[in-house]
């Protein structure tokens, strides 16, 4: 029964540290503009499809560094082309643009890389490969997925508390007028908020993409997940969004032990309402949700 | 941002207009021969009917909704099993008993001459739109209240869940959707349904219920609540502060909007005598919303001509492989080039601009 528990535990937290990243780079962008990108899940299937399909001509780590960087340019494409030069735009066009977006991006990759399912191959073993801890069994990968989070997760917040672009990138967000009087390239921080973000995306689809598979259409699902977890965490906090996404992912993976899997689903987008209905801030953060 | 200055024609005139229009249309396509065109044409005026209630909500009252297509599909789905399924193993239970002893159910023979007894397609059809309007309020309650990318967000996430249900669901017919539903019985003999030689009768079915609703959209739009529905999209803290109960209107839009849906769903289902899961795909919500950037924000009869025109074009293949791409491409398009719709570009402007120059030069008596 432990060894179980410990199982879904496990599945749970992978999936978790997926939505946690996805969750993080909703923050980001939000915190930069006040705008929910609404492709931020399609930043992870790109990942996922341009690793798959470099890694047939070169070695794995090149791969997913490309992928990564190719992500990156996306965003930063996306930010320059579709956002930038928008003076004061309303917040019912801005959605309207990110999802357009992207279904461009999803209609692109079914035109590259068709329906079909791809995946990564595992990054040490084999799909068969398991290690056993405590009685439970889980892939290595899991092991990845976990650590290759955790160290993004370390590493974008140490990248936003020390770094000089990390601290102009937090000036802007938190007041965006006077980060300019005070000479900082607003619009070019936006622009680095994108590529981040991107880039954030990309990795964490690389890393899962061998257990959970990559398709061209995973990336509005992982939009809902991962807007969830921003909103369960208080929109805006990136270590509130860690712990909710944790928190989702175990969620999930208990709700899959009891109902059929097709419900899944269901889970996240009924706490989602549950949230908005009883505390719309957040369950973590003590203020307000929206931007004024 | 009111359209109808230009026009000095009210809105029984308009709603006039357009049924003589239509009727137009039919006769020349018959006249051309091409009477099958309005199979195409019927279908368009279904989904328009969905289109024009998002027109509504988000023209209107300024909320983006990307579940429509789920409300469409749980009125279509409701429907299509209600008046499928063969409840005569059931006969016995309480609900099923009492049902039938209120005339609700009804005996009809399958198609290999076997004999059902199902839901009546009008209780059906009562019961899908209560469904969906249940469903839009559990879901527009506690987001209304909330603003910006919430909705967008919670009814994205309702249109994913009644997709992967439908999808997923042995007895919805999984990814097969469900077929042969009966035609819908009207008045007078006539139905809704793909039934030979019917074709022009749907079609008249379906540009009256779109006539009705636009009758009904129009009326809202131009009495106190349609005032109240603009002062919110314009500036929703200075609507509240002058007394609009914001979050309920905003609230009542969402699910009269759903309703249409719901409406648009059960009718299309009946006349194609089915329904698959792709109708509630997320994409069919985003083709909605691009239909109504296009149409125009707050211009209901702009959205419906859009409406009719694009989705005659989609439904006759037009687009091809395309199709998803080519609504992507207006939605950007429009929301990066012309926020207010194609009417509201720069020749309408100049236009307006130009008359009023004319106008007050000619009141003028220097």
């Amino acid at each position: 029964m432990s060894a179980l528990f410990f199982q879904y535990l496990m599945a749970g937290l992978t999936y978790g540290m997926i939505y946690a990243v996805v969750g993080m780079g909703f923050n980001i962008i939000y915190n930069a503009t006040g705008v929910i990108n609404f492709a931020q899940g399609e930043f992870v299937m790109l990942g996922g499809m341009i690793a798959v399909s470099l890694v047939e001509v070169m070695p794995l780590p090149l791969a997913i560094l490309f992928a990564v960087l190719a992500t990156m340019v996306v965003g930063a494409l996306v930010e320059l082309i579709f956002i930038r030069w928008l003076s004061s735009p309303s917040v019912l066009r801005m959605i309207i643009i990110t999802v357009g977006v992207s279904i461009l991006i999803r209609e692109a990759a079914l035109l590259v890389w068709g329906q079909n399912v791809r995946a990564l191959p595992y990054f040490t073993g084999t799909e068969v490969t398991s290690l056993s801890i405590g009685g439970a069994h889980m892939s290595p990968q899991v092991l990845w997925t976990l650590g290759a989070c955790s160290a993004l997760v370390a590493l974008t917040t140490a990248f936003f508390r020390w770094s000089s672009t990390g601290k102009q990138m937090r000036a802007c967000a938190s007041n965006r007028v006077a980060a300019s009087l005070c000479g900082l390239p607003t619009r070019n921080l936006i622009t680095a908020s994108f590529i981040l973000s991107a880039g954030m995306g990309a990795l964490a689809g690389c890393v899962v993409s061998p257990i959970t598979y990559t398709q061209y259409n995973i990336g509005t699902g992982l939009a809902i997940k991962g807007f969830t977890v921003a909103i369960l965490g208080g929109l805006g906090s990136s270590m509130a969004a860690v712990t909710a996404g944790l928190v989702l992912g175990v969620l999930e993976a208990f709700a899959v032990s009891v109902l059929p899997s097709a419900y899944k689903d269901a889970v996240s987008i009924t706490l989602l309402l549950a949230i908005l209905f009883f505390r719309p801030t957040g369950l973590f953060a003590a203020r307000v949700a929206y931007r004024p | 941002m009111s359209r109808s200055a230009p026009l000095a024609v009210n809105r029984y005139g308009q709603v006039g207009i357009f049924m003589a229009s239509a009727v137009l249309v039919q006769l020349a396509s018959v006249a051309a021969g091409k009477g099958f065109l309005l199979t195409q044409l019927t279908m368009s005026a279904y989904y328009t009917l969905a289109v024009v209630g998002i027109s509504l909500l988000m023209g209107y009252a300024g909320q983006i909704s990307l579940g429509h297509a789920g409300f469409f599909a749980v009125g279509g789905y409701t429907s299509a099993l209600l008046t499928t399924l063969d409840l005569t193993p059931y006969r016995d239970q309480p609900l099923v008993s009492s049902a039938e002893r209120l005339g609700l159910l009804l005996s009809r023979l399958d198609l290999y001459g076997g004999v059902l007894l199902v839901v009546h397609p009008l209780a059906a059809c009562v019961l899908a739109v209560s469904l969906a309007v249940g469903l839009a309020f559990l879901v527009g309650i506690p987001v209304l209240k909330l603003k910006g990318h919430y909705l967008a967000m919670a009814t994205l996430g309702v249109g994913t869940i009644v997709y992967s249900i439908a999808l997923g669901t042995e007895w919805l017919g999984a990814a097969d959707g469900i077929a042969a539903v009966p035609p819908f019985p009207l008045l007078f003999g006539a139905s809704v349904g793909g039934q030979a030689g019917g074709r022009i009768v749907n079609y008249y079915v379906a540009v009256t219920l779109l006539g009705a609703a636009m009758l009904l959209l129009l009326n809202l739009v131009q009495s106190r609540v349609g005032r109240a529905l603009r002062a919110i999209h314009g500036a929703e803290d200075a609507a509240s502060a002058m007394g609009v109960d914001t979050a309920r209107l905003k609230l009542r839009t969402f699910v009269v909007s759903a309703a249409l849906a719901a409406v648009a769903g059960v009718f299309l289902t009946h006349y194609n005598g089915g329904i698959g899961p792709s109708e509630a795909s997320v994409m069919k919500s985003v083709k909605y919303m691009a239909i109504v950037a296009v149409g125009g924000m707050g211009s209901l009869w702009g959205t419906l001509g859009m409406s009719l025109t694009l989705n005659f074009l989609s439904l006759r293949g037009y687009f091809g492989i395309f199709d998803d791409v080519v609504f992507g491409l207006i939605l950007v398009g429009m929301m990066l080039f012309a926020p207010d719709g194609l009417l509201a570009l720069e020749p309408r402007r100049a236009l307006a601009a130009l008359r009023h120059r004319l106008g007050s030069s000619r009141e003028d008596p220097g």
